[in-house]
């Protein structure tokens, strides 16, 4: 007990002091908290006393050699069908209760769901900031499509707009986390996932991967700012300055593997650099996902790559999609 | 290191393999030296007390689930501490690397750490210790002579133990995968990890696998084939019905892990397109797949340990378990479920709102079984008269532990809340909460409840409790931070920090691994002590704890080879008390002689074989490879020629064992 | 459950059996085989979801319609299914405790099996030429790790039934014999219903 209510203590004194999870400063991640402190005050209900009853049952009967059998030992007692009945009322009762939250909150805050404004305190007719991310061998690479700029492990958004982050990977898994937003997310080569959030405070958050990628895997870290709309402004128009274009050589020279890359600026005038990504195409010759043949029709032994010889020619030159809609865990469009 | 971007060098002799194989590392070659040389000393002292053929025919070669019961254990503790040295390696990182400091671990290095330090606990710690508690108790409390199939038994030991070696021989030969103990793919494919990590990953786990796999069979057989006359199922000690499920779990998952891996296999040998990026393959479907094994393994080694936990709590309470209905229920409930729910271990994979649900309430439903499951134990102390024994210390301990690691279980199968956990130290906390609360310390209290009856003295007391303290204290210092950092927002896996207040946490976490450290010492010493001081420990009794429920205590300890001169006949649940309430002598006299199956070395060839096959194709040694497979199959065949597999034992030999029982016991009093 | 009984024990209980009970070897090795079977197949049904999950990308490359040949394959069925009646001979002439029959019959069924198998490499080998391989795409990955494995699983089947039917020369009919051929005979009809379910979904479907 004692070590319980030293963890409790110690988890409010860190909410009030450092912890990114318990005293975030994104509405998505406030409201995941709440689920967290909800749901372990839910099971402390039933935990609590059973582990009480734990320690006072042990001691009540505890028999020391030698002496006389505890007061009330009753071998015969073995079954009660009161007993069973609360046994099994009392879990469940206290889980119906945990599964009715868990589906509200989980459709409330499915990182696909675009934000309504009434919800998170964000003002009326704001435009959704478009971010999206490529996890990189080992670094964050932010496209602003918007705005036309990419950034290298530092991202930006102003206060109180909600963003929505569709997230790629260049070739392995990756999680895009920042505690202080949102919860964490996947981020797969070949597919996009959604993340959408908000942050109501300015400051600076830290963020990194939270699934292992690889040798670098550590230092995949980046700060994420939050910002009001006239730094941001400002911000966008620094990248721009101190921006060089990021081509198509210079993205496959950055996607190479490095650790704890130091931020880079660039401004992006090609817009499908992205799609190209995310499609796995970005090297010349490389189809492109979403242009490749599923076989519908009968012409599908035309791609590039494939010659007269067979199709297996060379198999690098042709890539295909996972399609989203096979697997129903990967229902990717949330529609 | 050979791994890396570039052609890997292949010759035809030896394919991969050649010296730039061997690990350029000091600790590794620290403990390669410290390995030969205990290897050294081990065989010298074998040969100097002439103990190889004892060796060979009395233990690799035998049959008997009792012998194979025992070296499965110890099979566990052997690989227990090669991953406990990984987990106090990793700590150690963890607490000195901060603030620009790399510690004493390269990336290489670690990310090999934590791969082998799961795979290793999981597949060859508890596996075998599970294992092993099952082929020793489930025979003897059923009231059988032995398996089902005791060949196949003796085969499936040494299966595992191939795939044990495959993981030791990684350390020194090549490397080990930097994937995590799940390998996914991509970043186990062979464009991120071309070289021969992730292969010896896959080639250890098909070996052992096939071991596990067999291993379910027969003892599922065996459960429901060969139980004594009148034992129903509703009449089945509740650990053979905990092993009951655990073995149909077994044979329910673990081909389906053997097929992944195989799929992963051909990904990685033969260029095919499962779960590669490019040509349609779809790394997503391995994660489904591995995790539908992967989930239900969590069960195949926590329900026997609930059964342990069961008859231990009956036995030191003086008292028929509380709800044995209920108990079978929720131990069937939970088998069932186990397999509905592998998707809450990626809710952050962008599944939608209703799957991730319908995945996080599946989960939840599992607590309300295993919930009624701590009530009954609870119950069971309820009006008893609990000694305090160490298995009972483990026990409590357990429930006290074991909840708390079922509370933060609860909170992670939360969709919402996962979103902020997965992944974090709060996740290593829970999993090690119940593996370690709940499994190891249930390893420990059947060690200590059954060792008197396997070799017929108790365990030493005094290093006993040293030993449970340690652990008990070591594992909630260790653990307390992780679960602190992890609501912090501190990720796994990770083998440098920037943050520098985060190292006071690590730091605790590290005392809290020494603390577990100097438990696993206390435990050898225990085991020492307990071999040292066994004359004076000797029990007399068939049922040393007195208050044995179960058919086990019905026999000798050491229970005699045949375990039972006469079939036991079973009228009600717990039989052995039901026995001693009926007054119950056994007869001395009229023995029949008694049908028992031969050892044999075939196991320990086809394995040896299977395990050279393994490490061909891990270095892509081809010829070897196609000779092995080969030899393997060839040795198969041959041994499926020998129709002589079984012998009489006579009655007067059975008599005669019998009688010298009687005569040590009447000796002694 | 039964409290009464633990407060009155005095029926006359006899707690161990008076006669120990012929041992009959291998009671359980149908039930053990049958269990085997079962785990090989959820092999099978890995495969088959890869398969319901990959078919269809076919990453540019060919699809079903293009590459499969259904007369071949119809051969390629009938061949198994034929294999498995004559199999059921050989059971039948087990018992009349015709061992010469049991002999004839499992070579004939030998043989239909071997002929399934050459079908089947021969339409990996065109596959493969055709440029068709299992590199190719998702699909054919899938494709031929299911068929694959069901042809390795027929391989087996083939040194197993070589294997025992030098065991039958040997020691005929013997009880471990019978047993044996029963539980060959399981394996065989099991690989049987494998491929109906590899026929109708990989070929049937892929050809719709």
């Amino acid at each position: 007990m004692t070590r319980r209510l030293l963890i409790l203590g110690l988890t409010l004194f860190l909410a009030g002091c450092q912890s990114d999870v318990l005293s975030p400063s994104g509405w998505v991640a406030e409201q995941l908290r709440d689920v967290l402190l909800i749901t372990t005050i839910l099971i402390l209900l039933i935990v609590a006393p059973v582990m009480v009853a734990i320690v006072v049952i042990a001691k009540k009967y505890h028999h020391r050699a030698g002496q006389d059998a505890p007061q009330g030992y009753d071998p015969a007692y073995a079954h009660s069908n009161k007993l069973e009945l609360l046994i099994w009322a009392a879990p469940l009762v206290i889980i119906m209760w945990l599964g009715a939250i868990t589906w509200v909150t989980t459709h409330k805050l499915d990182p696909y769901r675009a934000l309504d404004s009434a919800a998170t305190g964000v003002e009326d007719g704001e435009e959704e900031l478009v971010v999206k991310v490529v996890a990189l061998d080992w670094k964050w690479l932010f496209f602003y499509p918007e705005q036309g700029i990419a950034v290298v492990n530092e991202s930006a958004a102003p206060v109180d707009v909600p963003i929505e982050f569709g997230l790629t990977a260049s070739d392995v898994m990756n999680a895009f986390y920042i505690p202080a937003l949102a919860g964490m997310i996947y981020t797969m080569p070949g597919m996009e996932t959604e993340l959408n959030a908000v942050v109501n405070e300015p400051g600076a958050y830290k963020g990194r991967s939270s699934h292992y990628s690889g040798a670098g895997f550590s230092g995949m870290r980046f700060t994420f700012h939050g910002m009001s709309n006239e730094e941001f402004d400002a911000w966008v128009e620094k990248v721009r300055a101190e921006g060089t274009e990021l081509t198509r050589e210079a993205y496959l020279k950055l996607a190479e593997p490095t650790s704890r890359e130091k931020v880079r600026y660039y401004t992006v005038s090609d817009p499908d650099l992205y799609h190209d990504i995310l499609n796995r195409c970005v090297e010349e010759g490389q189809t492109c996902i979403d242009e490749m043949d599923h076989g519908t029709g009968g012409g599908s032994m035309t791609n590039e790559g494939h010659d007269g010889d067979g199709a297996h020619g060379d198999a690098s030159e042709s890539h295909s999609s996972v399609s989203h809609g096979t697997l129903d865990v990967a229902a990717n469009e949330q529609n | 290191m050979a791994a890396g971007s570039g052609e890997i060098e292949t010759t035809f002799l030896l394919g991969r393999l050649n010296w730039d194989a061997i690990p350029q590392e000091p600790i590794v070659w620290g403990t390669f030296v410290g390995v030969v040389i205990i290897g050294v000393c081990a065989m010298a002292a074998i040969t100097y007390f002439r103990l190889w053929g004892t060796l060979w025919h009395d233990w690799f070669t035998s049959v008997d689930h009792k012998k194979i019961g025992i070296m499965y254990m110890i099979l566990g503790l052997i690989m227990f501490l090669r991953g406990f040295a990984d987990a106090i390696m990793m700590r150690a990182q963890q607490a000195m690397a901060f603030d620009g400091n790399e510690g004493y671990l390269n990336a290489h290095h670690y990310d090999q750490i934590f791969t082998a330090h799961g795979t290793i606990m999981i597949f060859f710690a508890a596996m075998p210790f599970v294992t092993g508690f099952m082929n020793y108790v489930v025979p003897l409390q059923i009231g059988a002579r032995d398996v089902s199939f005791p060949f196949l038994n003796n085969f499936s030991f040494w299966m595992t133990v191939g795939g044990a070696v495959m993981m030791m021989v990684s350390l020194f030969i090549g490397e080990f995968g930097q994937t995590g103990w799940l390998a996914f793919p991509p970043l186990s494919g062979s464009e991120a990890q071309p070289y021969v990590g992730v292969d010896y990953w896959i080639w250890g786990l098909q070996v052992a696998g096939v071991g596990t796999t067999l291993s379910g069979i027969n003892l599922l057989v065996t459960i429901l084939k060969m139980r004594a006359p009148g034992m129903t199922l509703m009449r089945m000690p509740i650990f053979t019905w905990t092993a009951l499920c655990t073995n149909i779990l077994i044979v329910a998952t673990f081909p389906v892990l053997t097929a992944t891996i195989t799929l992963l296999a051909l990904d990685r040998y033969l260029g095919m397109n499962f779960f590669t990026n490019d040509l349609g393959g779809n790394p997503m479907l391995y994660v489904n797949l591995i995790w539908i094994w992967g989930h239900p393994e969590v069960y195949i080694l926590i329900l026997p340990i609930f059964g342990i936990f069961s008859e231990v709590a009956a036995t030191f309470s003086g008292k028929r378990l509380f709800g044995y209905n209920s108990m079978v229920y929720a131990t069937v409930c939970i088998t069932i479920l186990s397999y509905l729910v592998w998707l809450h271990h990626f809710f952050t994979m962008g599944s939608g709102a209703t799957v991730n649900s319908f995945f996080g309430i599946a989960t939840m439903i599992i607590s309300i079984p295993t919930g009624a499951k701590v009530f009954n134990w609870l119950f069971t102390m309820y009006k008893g008269r609990v000694r305090f024994e160490l298995p009972m210390m483990w026990t409590i301990a357990f429930l006290l532990t074991f909840t708390i690691g079922g509370m933060t279980g609860v909170m992670l199968a939360v969709p919402p809340a996962d979103f902020v956990l997965h992944n974090s130290l709060f996740l290593i906390a829970h999993f090690h909460n119940v593996i370690i609360g709940g499994v190891v310390f249930g390893v420990f209290a059947g060690i200590n409840y059954w060792w008197p009856k396997a070799f017929g003295y108790r365990m030493n007391q005094f290093w006993g409790h040293v030993s449970f303290w340690c652990w008990v204290g070591g594992f909630w210092v260790a653990f307390t931070p992780l679960y602190v950092m992890g609501l912090m927002g501190v990720t796994r896996r990770m083998r440098v920090f920037e943050d520098p207040t985060l190292q006071p946490f690590f730091i605790v976490a590290a005392i809290g691994a020494v603390l577990i450290l100097a438990g696993i010492g206390a435990l050898a010493l225990q085991v020492f002590f307990s071999i040292l001081q066994r004359k004076n420990n000797r029990v007399y009794s068939n049922d040393p704890w007195q208050d044995g429920r179960t058919l086990e205590w019905a026999t000798t300890c050491p229970p005699p080879h045949y375990n039972f001169a006469r079939t036991p006949v079973v009228y009600d649940l717990d039989a052995w008390h039901d026995m001693k309430e009926h007054g119950y002598v056994p007869p001395r006299e009229g023995f029949e002689p008694i049908h028992m199956p031969k050892n044999s070395g075939a196991g320990v060839i086809i394995a040896g074989i299977s395990t050279v096959l393994a490490f061909a194709l891990v270095w892509h040694i081809w010829w070897l490879a196609l000779v092995t497979f080969v030899g393997m199959i060839a040795a198969a065949i041959h041994h499926t020629f020998n129709y002589d597999r079984s012998y009489n034992i006579p009655a007067s030999e059975v008599r005669e064992t019998e009688h010298a029982v009687d005569h040590a016991t009447t000796e002694a009093v | 459950m039964s409290t009464e009984v633990l407060t009155a024990p005095t029926d006359e209980r006899v707690f161990h059996l008076e006669q120990e009970p012929e041992h009959p070897e291998g009671t359980s090795t149908a039930l053990g085989f049958w269990i085997y079977l079962m785990s090989d197949c959820l092999i099978f049904a890995t495969l088959f979801a890869t398969f319901a999950v990959l078919g269809g990308n076919y990453a540019g490359g060919p699809t079903p319609k293009e590459i499969f040949e259904l007369p071949l394959v119809a051969v390629n069925t009938a061949m198994l299914l034929l294999s498995s009646i004559t199999y059921g001979f050989a059971m039948l002439s087990m018992q009349d405790k015709d061992l010469s029959g049991v002999i004839r019959w499992l070579l004939i069924t030998a043989c239909f099996g071997a002929a399934f198998l050459c079908i089947e490499l021969y339409e990996f080998y065109h596959l493969i030429h055709e440029g068709a391989g299992p590199q190719r795409s998702a699909f054919l990955s899938s494709f031929f790790a299911l068929v694959g494995t069901h042809g390795l699983h027929v391989t087996f089947g083939l040194i197993w039934l070589f294997t025992l039917v030098v065991q039958l020369r040997k020691h005929g009919l013997s009880p471990a014999n019978e047993r044996r051929v029963e539980c060959l005979s399981m394996f065989w009809h099991f690989l049987d219903v494998i491929w109906i379910g590899v026929f109708t979904f990989v070929y049937l479907f892929g050809m719709i």
